[in-house]
């Protein structure tokens, strides 16, 4: 039996690893390293392989060709009883009839531990849920069994916790609540947290790095501040946030700067934001950082003329424009109410700009569309 | 003043007749247990306690509250009594035996198969209960393949037989009530939440604990129904023991079946059909207690 405790640690590696249903291929030919220690989330619209990564890294399922390894362990055709991983299941597959106390210690049991008793109390008191041990699971509320089926997993110490969509059936104060308690817990245990969730936000708020998935491959991998200011992909661009995303063409260099055409006005983009293979390019930038000010106002910065607003809705802390471009793109922006003064109205001309640094470029026949259509599917 | 007063008395009366209709809906049902259980039971207990009549007609009875009637027929038939409760119990072992990994496979491992399977776990019921249990007298046969491959392997002897003995009664009460056991347990193994057994494989259970710890405890439900739908009616046949035993099998519906309708003795009859009544609910009372299955079910 897996001494879950000591003997396998270090990194999870994931090699080479492909699986596929019959003619579907759910992750296709899958590398990633997580550190020990980390809080990483697998990102992704439903349908693109995450969960079934995590479930090859449960040993719920068999890679069809690679291998995984915890530290210098290959655990590829372990079962899951002898891994040192533990999953928190969707909708949390607590024992229904076992007290709160046996679930948690259901796993110790197993593995022969006698005196369990103060190992389980530690835990429910991280989970700040000590007065319900002889509770059943059906007497809990939605968040409580949340809680009970992640202390039911890290009472075990195990070099890798999984965790699949756990904040899913939690409604959205709460989720909000356990996304903050989560990450504090995972401090303090310092157990390595593989998160898989479709909830960008989710995952922003918790995870060290995310590897953003689509179509059974990483499209990118990085920190939250990474992904979301410098995409390399239209996939991340869309899925993680909003972008505006604008057809061009390289013209010139000026300095560290790419200079670019779009329908006749130059704008630049830093040449380390830039993923384009040739000179055609998706100038992006997030709808937040453009500034907007009516057409005459002299800007500084990548600037764009020419803009009529075709709506505009106020939501408190921001107001959100429709700009229609003279190519007929709609761009957004998303101002800060921070400033007073007329705001603008609909049919409004205006000037857009933004500070070059906030510019990436994305590869020019990629889809300006693509993973925003999964996203409106999802939330 | 007037009008608010004519709205009230309205809504009052349609309160009276929604109270009303529950027991309208429960009507028939009470109706009709009270024409067909209530009123025989009645009429079974007065019996219970009667004695001839004193000019010695057959069949002729008078109350005289003789209670003495059921320690008589008790005593009387003591050994078919304790046969059809090690009967019953073994025809239920045996049925669980076979019905638990059949309905596992159902529930757990047959796909697309599913739904002709359970068809296939009725179909017996397509035909009467009578005609399966003499099939079954021609499966065990001298000329049937049972008979024929134990004898070919060595189990039995040449001159043993199969028919007409205990192992056929129980065997037939067995497959008769396969389906009444097999249903309530797939219907239990069904509603079990997969990721539970895959929690606990991810907790270090192997697939043995995982069965015993996770699996078996969610099925108890099934089990505690099957058993009971499969013991009670086992305990008081007669059918099996009729086609498929011989004398020395004799079952206490065969004795009950005898004193009504050939001896015509009808206290000891009654009297032995209120002590199987009432055993079967005191073992039922005492196995449900012990199983403990009430939060679950």
């Amino acid at each position: 039996m897996a001494d879950a405790s000591s003997s396998t640690r270090g990194d999870l590696r994931i090699v080479d690893v492909t699986k596929s249903f019959g003619d579907f291929t759910a992750v296709d030919d899958l590398t990633l390293t997580i550190p020990e220690g980390s809080f990483f989330a697998l990102l992704g619209p439903s349908g693109c392989g995450k969960t079934t990564t995590l479930r090859m890294i449960a040993g719920l399922e068999e890679p069809t060709q690679g291998s995984i390894h915890i530290g210098n362990t290959d655990i590829t055709h372990t079962r899951p009883y002898q891994r040192p991983v533990n999953t928190v299941f969707q909708n949390y597959a607590l024992f229904p009839h076992l007290s709160i106390f046996e679930n948690i210690a259901f796993g110790l049991r197993r593995r022969g531990i006698k005196d369990v008793k103060e190992a389980v109390d530690k835990v429910l008191n991280l989970v700040e849920l000590p007065h319900l041990a002889q509770r059943k699971p059906v007497q809990l509320s939605g968040g409580q069994q949340q809680r009970i089926a992640l202390a039911r997993a890290i009472v075990n110490r195990p070099a890798l916790l999984l965790l699949d969509e756990p904040l899913g059936a939690l409604d959205l104060k709460l989720r909000r609540q356990m996304q903050i308690e989560l990450k504090w817990i995972q401090t303090e245990v310092g157990i390595t947290f593989v998160h898989v969730t479709h909830d960008q936000e989710e995952a922003m708020t918790m995870a060290d790095t995310i590897a953003v998935m689509n179509e059974g491959k990483v499209e990118q991998m990085g920190t939250p501040a990474d992904l979301y200011d410098n995409p390399k992909t239209a996939f991340v661009a869309n899925f993680l946030g909003q972008s505006n995303l604008i057809e061009g063409r390289i013209d010139g260099n000026d300095g560290d700067n790419f200079v670019v055409d779009v329908f006749g006005q130059k704008i630049k983009i830093n040449k380390n934001r830039s993923h384009a293979k040739d000179s055609s390019v998706l100038a992006g930038v997030r709808p937040e950082k453009i500034r907007i000010q009516p057409a005459g106002t002299a800007m500084s910065g990548n600037v764009l003329t020419g803009g009529v607003i075709s709506d505009a809705s106020y939501i408190g802390v921001s107001t959100q424009y429709q700009v229609e471009m003279p190519w007929k793109q709609e761009l957004m922006v998303f101002e800060q109410n921070d400033e007073g003064g007329q705001p603008l109205e609909k049919g409004d001309a205006v000037t857009l700009s933004w500070e070059p640094v906030f510019t990436f470029a994305l590869d020019g026949r990629e889809d300006a569309f693509a993973g925003s259509e999964v996203h409106a599917d999802e939330q | 003043m007037a009008f608010l007063h004519a709205a009230g008395s309205k809504v009052s009366s349609l309160k009276e007749k929604r109270s009303l209709l529950p027991y309208l809906l429960l009507a028939p049902g009470i109706i009709w247990l009270f024409t067909f259980f209530v009123l025989p039971i009645a009429n079974l207990a007065r019996t219970s306690t009667q004695t001839p009549t004193a000019n010695g007609d057959t069949g002729s009875y008078e109350q005289t509250y003789r209670f003495a009637n059921y320690i008589d027929a008790f005593l009387e038939n003591k050994e078919q009594f304790s046969r059809s409760f090690i009967y019953a119990f073994l025809a239920t072992v045996l049925a669980l035996a076979i019905a638990y990994p059949l309905a596992y496979g159902i529930a757990f491992k047959s796909g697309k198969y599913k739904n002709l399977l359970l068809v296939l776990v009725v179909a017996p019921f397509f035909t009467s209960f009578l005609l399966r249990t003499i099939a079954w007298k021609q499966i065990l046969g001298e000329e049937g393949p049972v008979i024929a491959i134990l004898r070919g392997i060595h189990i039995i002897g040449d001159n043993t037989s199969l028919t007409a003995s205990a192992f056929a009664v129980v065997t037939g009460m067995t497959y008769n009530f396969l389906p009444f056991m097999t249903l309530p347990l797939y219907a239990s193994l069904e509603r079990i939440d997969p990721r539970t057994m895959e929690a606990a494989g991810d907790l270090y259970a192997n697939a043995f604990t995982t069965f015993r710890k996770v699996t078996v405890p969610l099925s108890m439900p099934g089990v505690v129904a099957g058993t009971l739908l499969t013991f009670i009616p086992a305990a008081g046949d007669y059918v099996n023991a009729a086609i498929l035993g011989n004398p020395n099998t004799k079952m206490l519906g065969n004795v009950i079946e005898s004193r009504f309708f050939k001896i015509v003795d009808y206290p000891t009859a009654a009297a032995l059909s209120f002590t199987l009544m009432a055993a079967i609910l005191i073992l039922v009372t005492i196995y449900i207690r012990k199983a403990g299955t009430e939060e679950l079910v």
